[in-house]
């Protein structure tokens, strides 16, 4: 599922890249950081970007997700920090969900 | 936008002033979505009624996907639901403290996250909370109900400077005592000494609401957020 939810992040981030100011010659994949040093979002792409996900979570998969957590701004151990931090928490999170 | 297309939720409609402005904006046009804890026992035209605590976030975060799915939108929301306790903070239990912040402050706070959410997408949005004249007064004998409506105006500030971004306003509106089971159980001299407070010493009506509802749902109405306007004069 990680990989699906890595495309599907990418796919929202490419969506509304335009909006968010992202570098559109961006390769994005696992590695790519979103938030924190070198992020491609600041603080608000951030919760733009998780409300994106979430829906499209909600639209994808038929379950209902908040991805809201507190550890969100913070880098170290933020779930945000990389695309594929946020894919393998958000798995975690659909498992507990169903 | 027309006024027959948008989509308004209410929270706490199952009577009194819920109820009232879930009538105003269904007669306005509006599509209209309302709840409650409980089953609504009459039914209106273009009004769609869901089963939620407002404070549970799991049954808050069902109600927006299915808002969402169906809509596609939201364009208002007020945030009506509360519960009161009248009783001097020395005889509160801790339990109904509790209770009447997860309405009133926990409830307010889900909604506004939820609805910011799905109006962000379109990048615009009204969201209006109700407050109280007993915040200004400083009414004894309702400390927790203060303290959490106080809590509401609070986030109604922190959010407007929040949403703003998204073309999202949030605004409250105070209203003096309504005759609503809110107020039944307030003895009528302690109502009389409330209302002689007010430069105009009347009881409210769920019109003198919704007329300032209106004020901040206009499109014209953009450039005003983070705003409390209090009814009666006070």
């Amino acid at each position: 599922m990680s990989e699906d939810l890595t495309a599907l992040i990418v796919g929202v981030l490419v969506e509304q890249g335009a909006g968010w100011e992202i570098e559109t010659s961006t390769v994005l994949g696992k590695e790519t950081p979103l938030f924190g040093r070198d992020g491609v979002l600041d603080s608000l792409g951030l919760v733009a970007l998780v409300v994106a996900v979430e829906q499209a979570i909600e639209d994808q998969y038929g379950v209902t997700v908040s991805l809201a957590d507190e550890r969100a701004l913070s880098e170290r151990r933020s779930p945000f920090r990389t695309i594929g931090a946020l894919a393998d928490y958000a798995g975690r999170v659909i498992d507990g969900a169903r | 936008m027309t006024v027959d297309d948008a989509v308004t939720l209410i929270t706490g409609t199952r009577k009194g002033i819920g109820k009232g402005l879930a009538e105003h904006y269904v007669r306005a046009g509006h599509r209209v979505i309302g709840c409650s804890r409980a089953d609504v026992d009459w039914t209106l035209e273009r009004y769609t009624h869901y089963r939620a605590d407002v404070a549970d976030e799991r049954a808050v975060k069902d109600l927006f996907t299915d808002v969402r799915r169906k809509y596609g939108r939201l364009d208002h929301l007020v945030n009506n639901a509360g519960i009161a306790s009248m009783n001097h903070s020395l005889l509160t239990p801790a339990s109904t403290a509790q209770n009447v912040l997860n309405t009133n402050v926990v409830g307010t706070f889900l909604f506004c996250r939820e609805a910011a959410k799905v109006m962000a997408t379109n990048g615009y949005g009204r969201i209006v909370n109700l407050t109280t004249v007993a915040l200004a007064l400083k009414l004894e004998v309702e400390a927790i109900y203060v303290a959490s409506k106080a809590a509401v105006l609070a986030l109604t500030e922190v959010l407007a400077k929040e949403l703003a971004r998204w073309g999202i306003t949030v605004n409250a509106v105070g209203p003096v005592p309504v005759e609503t089971d809110l107020i039944q159980s307030v003895p009528r001299d302690k109502i009389e000494r409330l209302l002689s407070q007010q430069a105009i010493p009347r009881m409210g009506t769920c019109d003198d609401i919704a007329n300032v509802i209106d004020f901040y749902f206009k499109p014209e109405s953009g450039f005003i957020t983070g705003q409390h306007l209090l009814l009666g004069g006070l």
